[in-house]
């Protein structure tokens, strides 16, 4: 999958479709290395406009991310569950 | 404390208006994000996991009612209704927007606030010693110089783009409450034979990938001399300090690659100039003017007071109180590690309450620990129970400061875009393990300190156990550090072995801790027995299981 | 590229030569490494030379010689190496520099106001600093805490 964060406002986001989406179970999975390379080249593009900041791929398995820390940015604050996307679900 | 006069008041507007422009300028994409970056963090901006983090000075950890009551007004309106308490006396909130941010800089500028050098490769936030002005035993209260330097380095032309950060404490006591060898510059106010009182400085201690305690560069630097001093310091730094590795660009390991003798040479030959020259040199009135405004409060005059004891008001008064240098005050810590609770949290609630005891409790005055706690320096002991009661409605009268559960830490993993592993829930984990007041105090002095990363922001280096998290393929590992100390005894903690699992880790820092009730003498702290007996047994202790297999 | 010299919009009579490059006439900018190799060619050709100092090379390195210099360039390689902010210092006060001193590379609009105040008085103005900006720049701040060598009254003296 592909996230960055909304400049104006920090906001973690997730590419979907050519576009951002807030919450990981909206967004694309990538199957092949190819599309998602070629998201993230397309990030980019809204890097340049000043839209988002530090697009990144990372790594997920039967839509969960593998890393504990994608998995807290998906969520929020382990210690917090009144706080971050957790919090409006 | 320190009030601005119209000249800092202009200084910090200008500053807040210069940074909206910056704002203003990365909004419209006039300036890229690696180009924004090290001016947002030259105002405490950062990126982090979930949103952007924006750190609050408080300048040598003093702050006043008014102050307090904006910061609790900042975190409702522009954050989610809490801060958090930092171990260099800062405050953080953890989600403001960027758009909001020039806002939040003008009002904190109306209560003499910024967020002026809290990070970036420049002078950082000075620190100081929390007890200033109330213990006993400091030479002198060390916040005047502590505001002479902040005013020094602020926007300093010649050390704004340095290798790396550049953090400077300042203390008076015998006893060291500041970390003052984990520091890239000490200065420690000291009498000379003559009864003259003038500094100590010490250069090249840090903590990160690779800690170092500093070592003494000059015995005894006269009080007009100081700035002088420093800027000799940091030029030589700005000058050779590394800067093709950000982990070997701080001033610890040019300090400690040159050596005391060349180090010192080196900046003994930029002092002489810059001393010859004169224009930094303090003037006694200068030093008189600002040490004005620490003049010491209007004591009253008290009898001889006995602390009170028994039930939970006495368990508190014995944790959490220190003694005052005037007769009939103490100095109380509010401990911000409730069990199982965050470390360094505070709600907009409580900021808010606190304000509204200060001119009744502590003459108007606050503090903020470099352990993650605030401190009120002037309480009458005749005030106590009505105090606690206060503070234990708004759940601040936690009884264990010092104690094994008065833990320091991180915001790691759950908040931190650099964290390798979450730190609060372990800190939570242990704290819930000695919840037991009569153990906690069984335990004695005993200071664990988490970071969740290598930059060591939870000083786990200085612990007496300290706990590093490190990621090991997307999984959480913990490795336990034994026999740091970051006060006057100062050491620097060793590995014991192999990380333990996020599960584990509670575990084993207990039977470390068993064992060393079981291995101590009377009388000594754990840090001593530590000392005492090497590595083997904790190590022995903490694997026992494991090693008892492989045998 | 704009050149700002004391302030203002000037031309600039130099022209910065590679190392590997035949020497034109008229004022020229060499790289300490080519000042070194052809110094005594280059004082005696009776005409300015300015020496260019990468943000690694200090400016003690060119001894008595800074006396026949009329300009010494620092290289801004990253603007986030403030090296150049201590040579410029450096030139004014231990080595007297009287002559010009020209900023160059990679250093932005924010950092500008600093740079005067450390003794630069040229600036290789960079695509995203037009003039106005630049006077823009040195407005921003009006008080200072700290001595330097541009001698303006810092807030402790204005206290007095």
């Amino acid at each position: 999958m592909l996230t960055a964060n909304r400049l104006i406002d920090g906001t973690v986001l997730y590419w979907r479709g050519g576009g951002w989406v807030e919450t990981l179970g909206e967004a694309d999975v990538f199957a092949e290395p190819q599309t998602a390379d070629a998201a993230l080249a397309a990030a980019k593009d809204f890097v340049t406009r000043n839209v988002v900041v530090n697009p990144y791929l990372f790594e997920v398995k039967d839509g969960r991310p593998v890393a504990e820390r994608e998995i807290i940015r998906a969520a929020g604050p382990s210690v917090r569950r009144d706080l971050g996307k957790q919090a409006d679900v | 404390m320190y009030r601005y006069d119209e000249f800092d008041a202009r200084f910090v507007a200008e500053r807040t208006e210069q940074f909206r422009f910056q704002v203003e300028r990365r909004l419209k994409g006039e300036l890229s994000e690696d180009q924004f970056k090290p001016f947002r963090l030259m105002n405490g901006l950062y990126l982090q996991l979930h949103a952007y983090m924006l750190r609050i000075a408080v300048p040598y950890g003093t702050l006043s009612a008014p102050q307090l009551r904006m910061l609790a007004h900042i975190a409702r309106k522009y954050d989610r209704g809490y801060g958090h308490f930092t171990t260099r006396q800062n405050l953080q909130f953890n989600w403001p927007k960027l758009k909001d941010v020039p806002d939040i800089l003008a009002e904190l500028a109306t209560v003499e606030m910024h967020a002026i050098q809290t990070s970036g490769n420049c002078v950082r936030n000075v620190t100081s010693d929390h007890f200033a002005g109330a213990d006993a035993e400091e030479v002198e209260d060390p916040r005047p110089v502590a505001e002479l330097i902040r005013q020094w380095s602020s926007l300093h032309p010649e050390f704004s783009f340095l290798g790396r950060k550049f953090k400077i404490a300042v203390t008076a006591s015998g006893h060291d409450r500041t970390a003052l060898r984990y520091h890239d510059a000490g200065v420690e106010i000291v009498k000379n034979s003559d009864g003259r009182v003038g500094y100590r400085i010490y250069v090249g201690g840090g903590m990160g990938r690779t800690p170092y305690l500093s070592y003494v560069v000059a015995e005894f630097i006269e009080k007009p001399d100081l700035l002088a001093y420093l800027e000799a310091i940091l030029r030589v730094f700005n000058e050779s300090g590394r800067r093709d590795n950000i982990y070997k660009a701080r001033i610890k390991i040019l300090a400690h690659t040159l050596g005391v003798t060349a180090m010192r040479d080196r900046i003994e030959r930029e002092f002489a100039e810059i001393k010859a020259a004169g224009t930094l040199e303090v003037p006694e009135k200068e030093c008189a003017r600002i040490e004005a405004y620490f003049a010491p409060p209007a004591f009253a005059d008290l009898p001889e007071t006995a602390l009170p004891t028994g039930g939970a008001l006495g368990d508190w008064v014995t944790s959490n109180t220190h003694p005052h240098r005037v007769r009939g005050y103490t100095i109380v810590t509010i401990s911000l590690k409730p069990i199982g609770g965050v470390p360094g949290d505070a709600s907009h609630e409580q900021l808010d309450g606190l304000a509204a005891l200060l001119d009744d409790f502590s003459l108007g005055e606050l503090r903020v620990s470099h352990e993650q706690n605030l401190v009120l320096p002037h309480v009458r002991i005749k005030d106590l129970p009505a105090l606690h009661e206060r503070l234990t409605a708004l759940g601040l009268a936690t009884p264990n400061a010092g104690l094994i559960t008065d833990l320091i830490c991180c915001p790691g993993l759950d908040y931190c875009d650099l964290a390798n592993a979450r730190s609060i829930t372990i800190a939570q984990e242990i704290s819930k393990r000695f919840a037991d007041g009569a153990r906690q105090h069984e335990i004695g002095d005993l200071k664990i300190k988490i970071s969740g990363c290598v930059n060591a922001c939870g000083h786990h280096h200085a612990g007496h156990i300290g706990i590093l998290g490190v990621d090991k393929k997307g999984v959480e590992y913990y490795q336990l550090l034994i026999g740091g100390s970051a006060a006057e005894d100062a050491s620097i903690g060793e590995i014991l072995g192999p990380g333990f699992g996020e599960h584990e880790i509670a575990d084993a820092v207990e039977r470390v801790v068993d064992a060393y009730l079981k291995l101590r003498q009377p009388g000594e702290r754990f840090l001593e027995t530590s000392r005492r007996l090497g590595l083997e047994p904790f190590r022995t202790a903490a694997y026992g299981e494991q090693r008892d297999g492989a045998d | 590229m704009a050149l700002i010299k004391n302030g203002t919009v000037a031309s600039d009579p130099y022209t910065d030569v590679a190392d590997d490059a035949v020497l034109p006439a008229g004022p020229v900018i060499v790289s300490l490494q080519r000042f070194r190799a052809e110094r005594d060619g280059l004082l005696a050709r009776n005409t300015p030379v300015g020496v260019r100092l990468a943000p690694d090379q200090s400016p003690e390195a060119l001894g008595g010689d800074l006396d026949r210099l009329p300009l010494v360039v620092l290289e801004f390689a990253k603007f986030r190496d403030g090296r150049p902010l201590s040579w410029a210092r450096l030139l004014r006060t231990r080595l007297k520099f009287t002559g010009e001193i020209r900023a160059t590379g990679d250093f932005l609009y924010d950092q500008i106001a600093f740079m005067v105040r450390v003794g630069f008085d040229a600036f290789e103005l960079p695509a995203s600093v037009t003039p106005a900006l630049f006077q823009r720049a040195l407005g921003e701040m009006t008080l200072v805490y700290q001595p330097s060598t541009d001698g303006k009254k810092t807030i402790r003296e204005l206290r007095d």
